[in-house]
């Protein structure tokens, strides 16, 4: 059962994750918006565990129906945000030396 | 709380610790790479340990317990490899879509956590079914949102969606979208209520259909940026009502980060997110689009690339035809050349050069374009006033003047490349057909730019020869 004081600390959680994503993403050069987003949409795929620990309780064929839908769509977000996340970014690699030196001269 | 919950909810916290610290990695170029593999460990990690939660479910569920457990590896195997399978093999230039479709993925995980917890049989009170329906409803949105997104990007559907009083329209579904879920949520487990939630999921997908096709495929990365923001923050909504605070605070993180991202891309495009979502851009253009009544010259491959090959500097500026036509490795061939013939060559990339801000910059990498000749369009665009050529490939909203000059023109005040500022432009294009934005470009007008028809791999070939003919003096 939850009750109305963890719906409080609920919402000082949020509060404080909310800041968080703030912080964790100002001041990002623009060549990496499209990898983060790519990288957040990877974070998110965590429902996978919502939808997991939903499934393991389902008592109804609709829940069972359901729950493997979420699970199936929640890994593939998980895995999807992966891989594409992981090619986007190998493509840094190569530039890791040269990339700061670059700055540095300006 | 028996050891075995405590070990599961451990587990989470270090599992969100490393999420949240693998996204701050992620966040510069020079860690980026250790950030992903740092927030796959900890996903990895909490995923496994999900499955400790089998030893305590509840004791309505335990006769299904095997095969609840067989349903959900089955569901991960086909999900997961399917969705690595696709990333995998999906070209570069697809991306954004993929990034779509995934996301959506996610947001549909969040409603099917939310369809269960309001028709599932445990009970937890008014609130947090108020909160699974704010969530349910923002995840479903996000999911019918995404797939539309995805296709408008993957050309299934190419033509922005609108009619008369469309706004009223979206604005009624929503609204009795609304009404139907704290119907959901009140009628629990009542008479009635199993229709009020069927009917609200419905709604939902609905909503989310009607906000995104009116708008057009120039937005869509600011829209799937937003869409991304709506999975975190459903997730988030669902990891409540779930209890799990690993959920919470990774979609609460994704849903603020999120929606800063798409406020910096929506920025980068000198938009705001209101206007991208509710103006219909490009309706105007319509009755601007007659342009000058000139006719743009036109020039062979072979002739340009000679006047390139005995310039100075060129400055190229790519765009999302270049990677269409699959043609970044040309480019940098025919860039090689120049550069053996002494030619300062510089690329100049807009920040939403391609489909999304770096698209452009992670194509070229592709190609092996070193990144030192990238330029961003702040520490470029007073060059090309004393550039000899500026060649143009693929792109044409992102040069075209009127975004300075012309108040009456929809794209009026986006920041655009100077490339109408150099000596001599070329540029390659299939055809005289407009941009993304549908606005007549004056620069290919101009007396001082030619444009070389064709499919950029094609001319780019043409050019390799035409320079390699010249010798390399």
């Amino acid at each position: 059962m939850i009750t109305a004081m963890t719906f409080i600390i609920a919402l000082y959680i949020f509060m404080l994750a909310a800041f968080t994503g703030y912080e964790v993403i100002s001041r990002v050069p623009s060549i990496l918006h499209t990898p983060l987003m790519s990288g957040s949409n990877f974070v998110h795929g965590i429902v996978v565990v919502g939808a997991l620990t939903a499934l393991f309780n389902a008592s109804s064929v609709l829940e069972q129906v359901v729950g493997f839908l979420g699970v199936m769509m929640g890994a593939g977000n998980v895995v999807g945000g992966y891989v594409v996340t992981d090619r986007m970014l190998a493509m840094f690699k190569p530039s890791d030396k040269a990339a700061p030196q670059k700055g540095a001269q300006k | 709380m028996i050891l075995l919950e405590y070990i599961v909810a451990i587990s989470a916290l270090i599992a969100s610790g490393l999420l949240v610290y693998g996204l701050k990695r992620m966040s510069s170029p020079v860690t980026a790479v250790s950030g992903i593999v740092t927030a796959g460990w900890g996903m990895l990690f909490v995923t496994a340990a999900s499955f400790l939660g089998i030893f305590s479910v509840s004791e309505a569920a335990k006769p299904h317990l095997v095969v609840n457990v067989i349903l959900a590896i089955l569901a991960l195997v086909i999900g997961g490899g399917w969705a690595g399978w696709k990333g995998r093999s999906v070209a570069m230039t697809a991306m954004p879509q993929m990034v779509a479709l995934f996301n959506g993925m996610g947001g549909g995980a969040a409603a099917a956590v939310s369809v269960i917890a309001l028709t599932g049989p445990k009970e937890t009170g008014i609130v947090p079914l108020l909160v699974t329906v704010a969530g349910g409803l923002i995840g479903s949105m996000s999911l019918s949102g995404s797939i539309i997104a995805w296709a408008k990007l993957d050309g299934r559907m190419n033509k922005p969606i609108r009619f008369g009083g469309q706004r009223i329209v979206n604005a009624a579904v929503f609204m009795l979208t609304v009404l139907l879920g704290i119907m959901a949520a009140f009628l629990y487990h009542q008479d009635g209520g199993g229709i009020a939630t069927l009917l609200f999921f419905i709604g939902a997908l609905l909503a989310g259909i009607c906000m995104t096709i009116p708008i057009g495929g120039a937005d869509m990365p600011v829209v799937i940026s937003l869409y991304n923001a709506f999975t975190g923050l459903a997730v988030g909504l669902e990891g409540y009502v779930m209890a799990d605070p690993a959920l919470m605070i990774a979609g609460m993180v994704v849903g603020s980060a999120g929606t800063l991202l798409t406020v910096m891309m929506a920025k980068g495009m000198n938009r705001s997110i209101a206007n991208v979502l509710f103006s219909n851009f490009g309706e105007a253009s319509a009755s601007t689009a007659t342009g000058p009544e000139k006719e743009a010259k036109s020039v062979a491959p072979s002739d340009a690339a000679t006047t390139m090959r005995y310039a100075s500097s060129v400055i190229i500026v790519p765009g999302y035809g270049l990677a269409v036509a699959q043609a970044q490795g040309k480019l940098y061939d025919f860039v090689k050349q120049l550069q053996a013939a002494g030619v300062d060559v510089k690329f100049a990339i807009h920040p939403v050069a391609g489909r999304m801000p770096g698209h452009m910059n992670v194509l070229l990498a592709e190609a092996g374009v070193p990144y030192d000749m990238i330029y961003d369009m702040e520490d470029i665009n007073d060059s090309f006033a004393d550039t000899d050529v500026a060649l143009i490939i693929g792109a044409n909203d992102v040069v075209n003047p009127s975004a300075r000059t012309d108040k009456s023109s929809p794209i009026y005040g986006m920041p655009i490349l100077n490339a109408d500022q150099a000596r001599q432009v070329f540029v390659i294009k299939r055809g005289m057909g407009m941009g993304y934005s549908a606005v007549q470009n004056p620069l290919f007008f101009q007396d001082n730019c030619a444009m070389v028809f064709g499919d950029a791999q094609a001319v780019l070939s043409k050019m390799v020869e035409a320079v390699k003919a010249l010798g390399a003096s």
